[in-house]
């Protein structure tokens, strides 16, 4: 592409000079969110720009037809691991960025980044997982390109997928609009995709099977929205659904107060994240999502997403409450303190 | 979860808590040694959930914390050499040496490798034949078996590039420190049950009696904790000074002795600096003369240069004692946050100023 010059920089990039990228502004926490807000936004986004919502997809308007429009890079490794696989996990990761705004997800674009000397067997068993995951999400992959780099410059391979929906009439989800009042659930148990991923990392092996919980949540949302005035979704990826929590609160100005005993962790997840030292709270999700609902619809809502394979372990973990945007967590002690976002990854602990 | 939700019961926990208002008649103060302790305490609030009599302070279990400076750069500039890997827990790479931290290090190309294991860096030994694997050897008596065993099994296998760069340390000679230095106020500790599930607790006996000071091997979940708290305000207002264990379900009194004696067999005690502290006489682990060939330090001896210099505002040292509480400190949630932190216990999992901050308590003005 030789028209550089509509992404050409407007401003000097606002960071210390020296400085490099880390691995944590790569986490989904504050780093990231850091990286985002002084280089990303001041420079790609005008004032009142889609870009600058932060929305989970871009919400556009075409001959009066709301689309949703989002983009997602998937650098998982290993790129194989208990439940799945990359192939599906991008897949799925971008329609759910798109059933996170309440829209009917329709189209998808695969880019496939490929190191030399991956094999071809594996790249076949990826490609056969996105096309079974576009066949249960109900999308069709329109488009796609593929590029292949020397080895050592990426690690087996890379998938970027960007997807479009239809938001239907009458669909307001942002995730600005949670008030005083409302209710707060999870879609499902917290924190098996990252255990899963980081167990097959550490060549931990657990008694019990951890597997990832990807899975597309388009039905799973349709039937929430259904059932009641859903006012914010966010899909509890990297940094979990602490982190989530923060988002929400801090886009809406309020306060949210979650129960600890409240949020649903599968056992064998919950061993492992003991094992390990990390709050299954800010653990990575890729089938889970939070919701903030009217109070008057919550428990119509519950039922809905209960009804749902995805949704079976559905909860009302919390509750929003006045400013200033800020997360509480009541303790299994009754005792309340600040949740936190983090600075970057959550590292296992020494002993 | 058997073993950890029976220990997190409110019920039970809000008897404990009946239990101590109705023991306590007069103010205490009590440290709790790891952590691990520190971390539950302040997570689950029960610090402010005590009677107003029972202080706790927090101690120096944290290896992280209590890692020297001048190791850490030395662990840096191992890292930064083209014939070497080091390997580490996730939780060292964040520690500031004097003037980068491990994870930029490998964004500037040192080859970093966090492990969960240290024979996981056993194994990256045997892969990479043509480098030297160093592991960060870090912690307290509750990760030198698995270190010593790693380094026994090197020499065994004939794997002579996996080395370890030794930052043992020892908790008794830490509590005797503690309970001598000027201005102490500890009168009862919570003894750390993990270093206790290995060493039992007869080196702690003379302690409690030369100091008349009781001591209470503790376990980590809040029920324990409480448990625990409450075992040494009965001593305390009854006058005893004994050892007594809480974590019955861990630690028997001789703990586990096959895993002293590979530690005893590989390693022997050495004086220690400790990070914020100072050196402490017979306080750490170094290998023993059979199996120098595996220290990193004597393979890789430390260069001159700039002396390693702590930050001047920073009371790492004053914390790690038990004298300040983190949230008195200048810096704290200002300066010195989990992403810019001037001192060691902002960035572990363990550590004091880092419990504080991820619990999200405010600073404490402090009138001068």
């Amino acid at each position: 592409m030789s028209d550089d010059h509509e992404f050409a920089l407007r401003c000097p990039v606002p960071l210390p000079p020296g400085d490099t990228v880390l691995l944590g502004h790569g986490s989904g926490g504050k780093l990231t969110a850091q990286l985002i807000r002084d280089l990303f936004v001041p420079v790609l986004a005008g004032d009142g720009s889609e870009l600058a919502r932060l929305g989970d997809a871009a919400v556009v308007v075409v001959n009066g037809t709301r689309l949703a429009f989002t983009t997602d890079a998937f650098v998982v490794a290993p790129a194989f691991f208990p439940g799945s696989n990359i192939g599906e996990l991008s897949v799925n990761g971008t329609v759910n960025d798109l059933a996170m705004m309440g829209a009917t997800p329709l189209f998808l674009s695969a880019a496939l980044i490929l190191e030399e000397g991956l094999p071809l067997r594996d790249l076949g068993e990826v490609v056969a997982s996105m096309a079974e995951a576009c066949r249960r999400a109900g999308v069709t992959l329109v488009t796609g390109d593929t590029k292949v780099v020397e080895r050592g410059s990426a690690d087996g391979l890379f998938v970027t997928t960007s997807g479009v929906g239809v938001i239907p009439d009458g669909v307001e989800i942002g995730p600005e609009r949670a008030r005083p009042g409302d209710v707060v659930l999870v879609s499902g148990p917290v924190g098996s995709h990252g255990v899963a991923v980081m167990s097959r990392r550490a060549g931990i092996e657990f008694e019990a099977k951890l597997v990832s919980d990807t899975a597309p949540l388009t039905d799973l949302v349709r039937a929430m929205i259904a059932a009641g005035d859903v006012r914010c979704l966010r899909d509890a990826t990297r940094g979990g659904v602490a982190s989530v929590l923060n988002e929400l609160a801090e886009a809406s100005s309020v306060s949210i107060t979650a129960v600890e005993t409240d949020i649903p962790v599968l056992g064998p997840v919950r061993a492992a994240c003991e094992m390990l030292g990390l709050d299954p709270l800010y653990v990575a999700n890729e089938g889970v999502c939070v919701a903030i609902v009217a109070p008057e619809d919550a428990e119509a809502v519950l039922a809905a997403a209960r009804a749902n394979p995805h949704g079976e372990h559905a909860a009302i973990v919390g509750s929003v409450g006045e400013g200033p945007p800020r997360v509480l967590l009541r303790t299994g002690l009754g005792a309340t303190r600040p949740l936190i976002m983090l600075a970057g990854d959550q590292l296992p602990r020494i002993c | 979860m058997r073993f950890v939700d029976e220990y997190r019961n409110e019920r039970i926990a809000r008897g404990l808590l009946e239990e101590i208002s109705r023991t306590v008649t007069r103010p205490w103060t009590l440290m709790e040694v790891c952590g691990g302790q520190t971390h539950t305490l302040i997570r689950a609030g029960i610090d402010q959930l005590l009677p107003a009599e029972i202080e706790l302070v927090h101690g120096p279990g944290c290896p992280v914390c209590v890692t020297p400076l001048a190791l850490i750069d030395e662990a840096i500039a191992i890292a930064k050499r083209s014939d070497a890997i080091l390997c580490s827990f996730g939780d060292m790479l964040r520690v500031p040496g004097s003037s980068e931290d491990l994870f930029m290090a490998r964004a500037a190309g040192a080859d970093v490798r966090i492990v969960y294991s240290p024979l996981d860096a056993l194994e990256v030994a045997r892969r990479n034949p043509d480098r030297t694997v160093v592991f960060f050897a870090v912690g307290f008596e509750t990760t030198a078996p698995a270190n010593a065993m790693a380094v026994k099994q090197a020499k065994e296998l004939g794997i002579e590039n996996f080395a370890l760069l030794v930052a043992h340390v020892l908790v008794p000679p830490a509590i005797a420190a503690i309970l001598v230095s000027p201005g102490n106020r500890v009168q009862g500790f919570l003894a750390p049950g993990h270093v206790c599930a290995v060493q039992g607790w007869t080196e702690y006996e003379p302690i409690a009696r030369e100091f008349h000071v009781p001591l209470v091997v503790t376990g980590f979940e809040p029920v324990d904790l409480l448990e625990g708290i409450l075992m040494a305000v009965r001593q305390l207002e009854e006058g005893r000074a004994e050892v007594e264990n809480q974590y019955v379900r861990a630690v028997g009194r001789t703990g586990n002795l096959a895993a002293q004696a590979v530690v005893a067999e590989v390693f022997e005690t050495c004086d220690r600096a400790w990070r914020g502290i100072g050196v402490i006489p017979k306080s750490g682990l170094r290998l023993r003369e059979a199996y120098r060939d595996h220290d990193a330090e004597l393979l890789f001896p430390r260069e001159g240069g700039v002396p390693a210099s702590e930050s001047e505002i920073c009371i790492a040292g004053t914390v790690l004692v038990g004298r300040a509480k983190p949230d008195a400190c200048p810096a704290y949630g200002t300066l010195c946050t989990p992403e810019t932190p001037l001192g060691a216990p902002m960035v572990s999992s363990e550590g004091a100023c880092a419990a504080y901050f991820l619990a999200g308590r405010a600073r404490r003005e402090v009138s001068s």
